[in-house]
């Protein structure tokens, strides 16, 4: 009982903290190029300005349009719950169970967020969805490997299985958040939209709802990755060790956007099947017990 | 003399009630929806279909119940008759025919094959009894243990639609009427799992690993091959009929991953895997079930399956839409559902095997569970586009604007099986154990509780975070954060006459796939211009296409053989009696030699 307390207070503590990681993103890449850029509040100030406003909704829209909001952040936030659980169960038995499903439920919040796509009838909105659920289903194997790698170890210690597979886990992350070089957060380009395109009819609270949840499928997605480095797993006295964890992986994250360009979408399987094979690679070096 | 009608006519261990209960579960509701879809027929094509339909399920219901090797053949060749004359019943379309001729033929390769196999057990049991089989496979040399095994895998593998043998799939389901299709790819071709499941655990005895591992990789092709036609396909039955083919293939990867395991002498994952295949089995039969169905509503309302025609259907069915996503859901392994649960189990058994093998098998596990992730991550893309496509947005024809909602009686037939979908997801801790009792006792172990509590707490847990938070979320909406929403068009990019023709396609969702996998698709356009100048086009037609490389590259070679080969034996029948007799004189003759001789 006191294990779930604690892993719901992490979970909202993390929820809470989602939106600034983002914004530190942000502010990296902005003052790596030279720029001053917004504060690292911004995520927290434009969700708040995105509650206050009125909505609008397509003519066309049905059920489907105003359930996805919701069903997108409960996934992102029950997916967050269920890493950290996993972080404090044994991760060779239970955890890994914990942490497959914690991937299924992540397609959950995915696949409302496609079919809501598709709702209003525009061809912006189809573009988007079927883009997400293609880029989705070729890094859908190399998270599973990943994952398996993790537990391969029982996730403490350095292993070089483990850094490899934390690689391959970080490149599904870069697609999954969105990032360049598979998806452009920044623009409303149509060439290069994929997320964006997807939500472009939203509006309003709606809009802050799938925003805040975004923010916490990185948060989770980030969480997830620093199973995989160095330090042991279980996260509970660690809060600093967790902390410095998170900011380097965001440092990375933001030299990584401003040093590469997007890719053409086709690239994009080319790059997740190169994070396939780095989880395989990973799996045999398990495997030898490296 | 050869006893046919021995004492041990009908067997009723746990797998054979496994089985009638996955029969049950899809029929009633099926024959229930029936009553609603059929209405408007005739009386006598009533009663002939009611008849039929009564013969098929009862003699599915017989096949797994049946204790000998001569009565399961003849209930085999009933279930596959009864099918045949339902796949034609609509027997005015000749692509009913064409679909029913190619079942038929497909389906009697597969019985040549199980026949080849009984009488060569046969041999070594002197007996058509099961009990009697299992002494006389113990006794059997393993190269003739192999050969059996491989015909009996030729021959189920017809049935339940293994690729490369899956071809009478997507003509046969699709033609069927919805409540027989259901019925077919929901239950029907897992009898041919059972077949496998009895012949390669219960009664073959131990084999040999790479059984397992042919089986597993079978299943991995099933399901690449199966998912991607079904990206590809916009007719609604038929992409369902594909789905088919996808996840027979994740049941194979249970069920080979549960011979694997047990000829390795890794027992406990063994069950497991088979407990995760069985799991899937019985979720396949249901949500499946549940989408033949939703398809025949919507068949029966709009007379349309090609979904690029649909569109909008949300709004004037909302209750076949509703149970549509509810097995979309099922299907595309989203939580709490019933899919999630089995292919988690898979995902499980895959990792167990991992931990607890050696070198090369552990990468094969690793793979086959890559290939699973993959697998699911197609269908529930497959899924976005099935019912985005077809039910969401504006209607895109006038069949589609101009729909009503169906009966009672095929709503109801609907939403049992919709109740089954939840209740197999949410209350996974009371059903897998008894599903783990039944891979148990078929593969002859003892009775041990499986690692299920996180089975029973999981779903359930995710189900009720999910109903939380939601729960929280909407409340804040509804009554502390009201914003006004305006209803207005959609986004035009300042065009301002957006309509149906400016939506997203099924074939452009599909797109992106068709391209990742044109090494396999093969895909090929048309285009047409007609032009009034070089500087104006009056008309341009475009179409897209894939080639369907197993018709094209494996069965239409097969078939253009055995016509030349029949016009070439055709020249033994010219048509002269003198010559007849001759031949029945020179087989005599040759007869008579070989028995003085041998």
């Amino acid at each position: 009982m006191d294990n779930i307390i604690a892993v719901i207070w992490k979970t909202v503590l993390l929820a809470l903290a989602a939106p600034l990681v983002s914004g530190v993103i942000r502010k990296i890449k902005n003052n790596l190029r030279m720029r001053k850029g917004p504060t690292i509040f911004q995520p927290y100030l434009d969700a708040r300005k995105l509650f206050l406003k009125d909505e609008v909704v397509s003519n066309n829209a049905s059920w489907i349009f105003y359930a996805a909001p919701v069903i997108v952040f409960a996934s992102s936030v029950c997916a967050l719950t269920m890493i950290l659980a996993a972080g404090k169960a044994p991760l060779m038995n239970d955890g890994l169970a914990i942490l497959i499903a914690a991937l299924f439920v992540l397609g959950l919040g995915r696949f409302f967020l496609a079919l809501a796509g598709l709702d209003a009838g525009s061809s912006f909105g189809g573009m988007g969805s079927s883009r997400e659920m293609f880029i989705s289903s070729f890094a859908e194997p190399a998270a599973f490997i990943a994952v398996f790698v993790l537990c391969m170890g029982g996730g403490d210690g350095f292993r070089i299985s483990n850094v490899l597979a934390g690689f391959a886990l970080s490149m599904v992350a870069l697609a999954e958040t969105s990032r360049i070089p598979v998806d452009n957060r920044e623009t409303h380009l149509e060439l290069t939209m994929v997320h964006e395109a997807m939500v472009l009819e939203y509006s309003g609270r709606s809009l802050a709802l799938i925003e805040l949840a975004s923010h916490i499928k990185q948060m989770a997605f980030f969480t997830l990755i620093t199973f995989f480095f160095i330090a042991p797993a279980a996260l509970c006295p660690a809060w600093p060790q967790f902390a410095v964890k998170i900011a380097v992986i965001a440092l990375v994250f933001a030299l990584v956007e401003i040093s590469v360009a997007k890719m053409r979408l086709f690239r994009v399987v080319d790059f997740l099947t190169f994070s396939f094979f780095v989880a395989l690679i990973a799996t045999i070096a398990a495997g030898l017990g490296l | 003399m050869i006893n046919f009608l021995s004492k041990e006519l009908f067997l009723l261990d746990p797998l054979a009630i496994f089985f009638l209960a996955v029969i049950g579960f899809v029929s009633i509701p099926s024959a229930i929806f029936s009553i609603g879809y059929m209405s408007g027929e005739s009386m006598g094509k009533k009663l002939l279909d009611w008849a039929l339909l009564a013969a098929f399920i009862i003699s599915m219901c017989l096949v797994v119940t049946a204790g000998n090797l001569f009565s399961f053949l003849i209930f085999w060749e009933l279930m596959s008759l009864a099918s045949y004359f339902l796949v034609v019943s609509d027997y005015k379309h000749e692509r009913s025919i064409q679909a029913g001729t190619i079942y038929f033929i497909m389906t009697h390769v597969g019985t040549a094959c199980l026949m080849a196999a009984f009488f060569t057990l046969y041999n070594y049991s002197n007996s058509f009894d099961f009990s009697a089989v299992i002494q006389g496979a113990a006794v059997m040399p393993p190269q003739i243990r192999n050969v059996v095994f491989l015909l009996l895998l030729t021959g189920f593998s017809t049935k339940a639609g293994v690729v490369p043998l899956h071809i009478w799939l997507p003509y046969a389901h699709p033609q069927a009427p919805s409540h027989v299709s259901s019925i077919m790819s929901g239950v029907m071709i897992k009898i041919a799992i059972y077949g496998m499941i009895r012949f390669f655990v219960t009664l073959l005895g131990p084999g040999s690993a790479w059984w397992g591992a042919l089986i597993l990789v079978l299943g991995m092709i099933s399901c690449l091959v199966g998912v991607i036609y079904a990206l590809m396909d916009h007719d609604l039955k038929k992409l369902l009929a594909y789905h088919s083919v996808e996840n027979i293939g994740i049941i194979l990867l249970g069920v080979g991953a549960a011979i694997f395991f047990g000829n390795l002498g890794l027992g406990a994952v063994a069950a497991l895997a088979m407990c995760a295949g069985l799991y899937h089995l019985i979720n396949h039969a249901l949500f499946k079930g549940l989408l033949f169905l939703c398809s025949g509503s919507v068949f029966k309302a709009t007379g349309l399956r090609d979904m690029e025609k649909m569109g909008g259907l949300i709004k004037t069915m909302p209750q076949t839409a509703f149970f549509f996503l509810v097995g979309a859901m099922g299907i595309s392994a989203l939580p709490p559902l019933n899919g999630f649960v089995s292919e988690w189990l898979t995902f499980q058994a895959f990792f167990l095997g991992v931990l607890q093998s050696q070198g090369a098998v552990k990468i094969f596990m690793v793979l086959s569970a890559a290939v699973l992730a993959l697998t699911s991550g197609l269908a529930a893309a497959c899924f976005v586009k099935a019912f985005g496509i077809a039910f969401l947005a504006m209607p895109r024809s006038k069949r589609a604007r101009e729909s009503k909602e169906v009966s009672f009686s095929m709503k109801a037939g609907m939403a049992l099986l919709a109740v089954g979908v939840v209740v197999f997801g949410m209350g996974a801790g009371f059903v897998a154990p008894l599903i783990m009792g039944v891979s148990q006792d078929a593969l002859g172990m003892e009775k041990a509780a499986g690692p299920f509590h996180l089975v029973s707490a999981l779903p359930p847990m995710i189900a009720a975070a999910l109903l939380v938070i939601g729960g929280v979320i909407f409340l804040w909406f509804k009554f502390g954060l009201r914003r006004k929403q305006v209803r207005y068009n959609t986004w035009d990019c300042g065009y301002y006459a957006l309509d149906s023709r400016n939506e997203y396609t099924a074939t452009a969702f599909s797109k992106p796939f068709r391209i990742a996998f044109s090494f396999f698709l093969l895909p090929y356009r048309k285009s047409e211009k007609i032009r009034d100048s070089f500087y104006h086009i009056r008309k341009f037609t475009y179409e897209t296409h894939t080639t369907l490389v197993f018709k094209n590259y494996f069965y239409d070679p097969l078939v253009r053989m055995v016509y030349q080969a029949a016009v070439k034996i055709r020249k033994l029948q010219p048509g002269s009696i003198h010559l007849y007799i001759l031949y029945i004189f020179i087989t005599l003759a040759t007869l008579l030699i070989i028995t003085a001789v041998f």
